[in-house]
């Protein structure tokens, strides 16, 4: 910035954070387009980002409409992961006992893969939504569960010794000292779960659906589509980007004091 | 009390000295203040077991400026948690105005080694905390907590969250927080090792003065001999770990203290004399 005199509106908007992201697509795409030039690439293995764009422009209705389920099923899987992940560390969290008897276990059930079963849930729910935010929730549950876990565990004992020491019941205590300390981590916890379980949706789409993005998907691989296929895996990231920012913008909400938010709280002061 | 009786008797052949005396072992009021008896603690359980403190007997008087020093890790913020409630002892009990000490006893405030302030809370709302455990109202307490926080040094800080501030202002800020709700015992434990010198002087003149004019009984932590002797009314002197008692004497100044009681030659004879207790030992913190 020093060396310019003068930055123009183009210039700032070249170092706008927001648009960095996007420049590294563009750079990426045309990577993308080059590559298939250059090696003459053939259109069965990899298809040409113009193609991919054609998709996503011709077929937008079909592609959004696609999307909602998805992202519906998304959510409530991601809910419940949350919704239950929370309280299931509080648990293990809370008392050595649980903690013995339930994390192994927990750790142990999360290498199965959930890809493995998920047909499972197929021949117990049908071809409805059930099976997918069960799919979703099964992949966005643990990572809550594991970082909510360190987050109640990092408590400084002294602290809540202090606020034993008041005389708080242990109720109140925890509200006001053990779960909000534990918020920055319960929140990286959640943006991890957000992804994983968009991951989870289309994984139930995929082994027993008739919609979203996951059946689009399946089916344009079952006939060599590819300019499709590429369209529904970028309507997927944008997806899980969407969800991402909007994790990140209640954490900013929830947990500003937090270190990692504190150039925020300069800003606004 | 035998490691006590021949520490006092080595001292006394040491430096006979006519205005300073051992508090001899008077019956003590059980049912008032705090009363310690055979209290020990050790940490741990089978091959991993330390002792950290032997067992103790003295008693704290209501409305007594009580200041414990010792050698860094002999077990002074142990000995402070059990009084206050939050760690059982190994052996022994206290009593506190007569009753058993089993749980945390809310007439207490509670300075500890750092600040523990809450993050997320600004610097008012941290000292209102323990308004807000012990569901008292917000509304009578908030000009108190406001007071506080003006004689310490903070006017213009409630606001601010515990970061913006220096590791001196935050800990002033949480002695507020352990004098909002008016206490009857204060437990201190090295409340001003973060403070510079000439602050830390400042805070003493106006704890001792707090004291005096509220009359609370003080239970106060230091590694500073001088900031014993000029706060206490007995000075209980600990040994290296695992901690016992060396000496409780009693610090004949007066109530009303000001910083140039530090010139006083009863002072300086006390200090010495402590000091001599940790430097036989060949440690001094
Ligand atoms: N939770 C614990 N578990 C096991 N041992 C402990 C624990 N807390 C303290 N100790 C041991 O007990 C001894 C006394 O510790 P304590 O914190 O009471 O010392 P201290 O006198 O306050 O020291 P300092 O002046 O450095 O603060 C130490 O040797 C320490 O190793
Ligand atoms: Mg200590």
């Amino acid at each position: 910035m020093s060396e310019k005199k003068a930055p123009g509106a183009a210039a700032r908007l070249l170092n706008a954070a927001w648009l960095r992201p996007f420049l590294l697509l563009v750079m990426i795409i045309v990577g993308w387009d080059l590559a298939i030039r250059i090696f003459s690439i053939p259109a069965y293995q990899i298809p040409a980002p113009g193609d991919v764009v054609k998709v996503l422009v011709t077929d937008w209705r079909e592609l959004l409409a696609q999307s909602w389920p998805t992202t519906y099923a998304t959510l409530l899987g991601f809910l419940a992961s949350a919704v239950f992940g929370i309280p299931v560390a509080m648990l293990i969290a809370g008392s050595r006992t649980v903690e013995s008897y339930v994390y192994p276990l927990l750790v142990f059930s999360q290498s199965i893969p959930k890809v493995a079963i998920a047909p499972l849930f197929v021949v117990w729910f049908g071809f409805g939504i059930v099976p997918k935010i069960i799919a979703a929730f099964l992949l966005g549950f643990f990572p809550v569960v594991v970082s909510a876990v360190q987050g109640f565990k990092s408590v400084d004992p002294d602290m809540v010794d202090l606020a034993r020491a008041m005389k708080g019941s242990r109720f109140k205590v925890f509200c006001a000292v053990n779960l909000p300390h534990a918020l920055p981590a319960i929140f990286s916890g959640l943006k991890v779960s957000v992804t994983l379980a968009v991951v989870g949706a289309v994984v139930g789409e995929f082994v027993g659906s008739n919609s979203g993005i996951g059946y689009v998907l399946q089916r344009s691989i079952g006939t060599f589509d590819l300019p499709t296929m590429f369209a529904a895996l970028v309507i997927l990231a944008l997806l899980g980007v969407i969800l991402f920012w909007l994790v990140d913008r209640i954490e900013r909400f929830a947990i500003p004091w937090h270190v990692s938010q504190r150039a925020d709280v300069f800003v606004a002061s | 009390m035998t490691a006590t009786m021949k520490a006092t008797n080595h001292m006394s052949v040491d430096q006979p000295s006519a205005h300073l005396r051992v508090v001899s072992e008077q019956s003590q009021n059980t049912t008032s203040g705090i009363n310690l008896s055979g209290v020990s603690k050790t940490y741990g359980t089978g091959d991993g077991k330390v002792q950290s403190l032997r067992p103790l007997d003295f008693h704290i008087n209501d409305g007594e400026f009580f200041v414990v020093v010792g050698p860094s890790g002999c077990g002074k913020s142990t000995l402070l948690k059990m009084i206050s409630g939050l760690l059982p002892p190994t052996t022994g009990e206290i009593h506190v105005d007569g009753n058993k000490v089993t749980e945390p006893h809310g007439d207490v405030g509670i300075v500890f080694q750092n600040a523990l302030l809450l993050p997320w809370r600004n610097i008012l709302n941290n000292v209102l905390m323990p308004i807000d455990m012990k569901n008292l109202s917000r509304e009578t307490y908030t000009p108190r907590a406001r007071e506080l926080l003006k004689m310490v040094g903070l006017e213009g800080f409630e606001k601010k969250l515990p970061w913006q501030l220096s590791g001196g202002m935050q800990q002033r800020a949480s002695i507020c927080r352990a004098l909002v709700h008016d206490p009857k015992i204060m437990m201190m434990d090295e409340p001003f090792g973060a403070l510079d010198a000439m602050t830390r002087e400042k805070m003493n003149v106006e704890l001792s003065r707090i004291q005096r004019r509220t009359g609370k009984t003080i239970l106060l932590i230091t590694h500073s001999i001088p900031e014993a002797v000029f706060l206490a009314d007995k000075v209980l002197v600990m040994t290296e770990r695992p901690g016992g008692i060396a000496a409780i004497y009693d610090v004949p100044l007066g109530r009303e203290r000001t910083l140039d009681v530090m010139s006083n030659p009863v002072f300086t004879d006390l200090v010495a004399r402590i000091r001599k207790h940790f430097m036989t030992n060949s440690t001094l913190d």
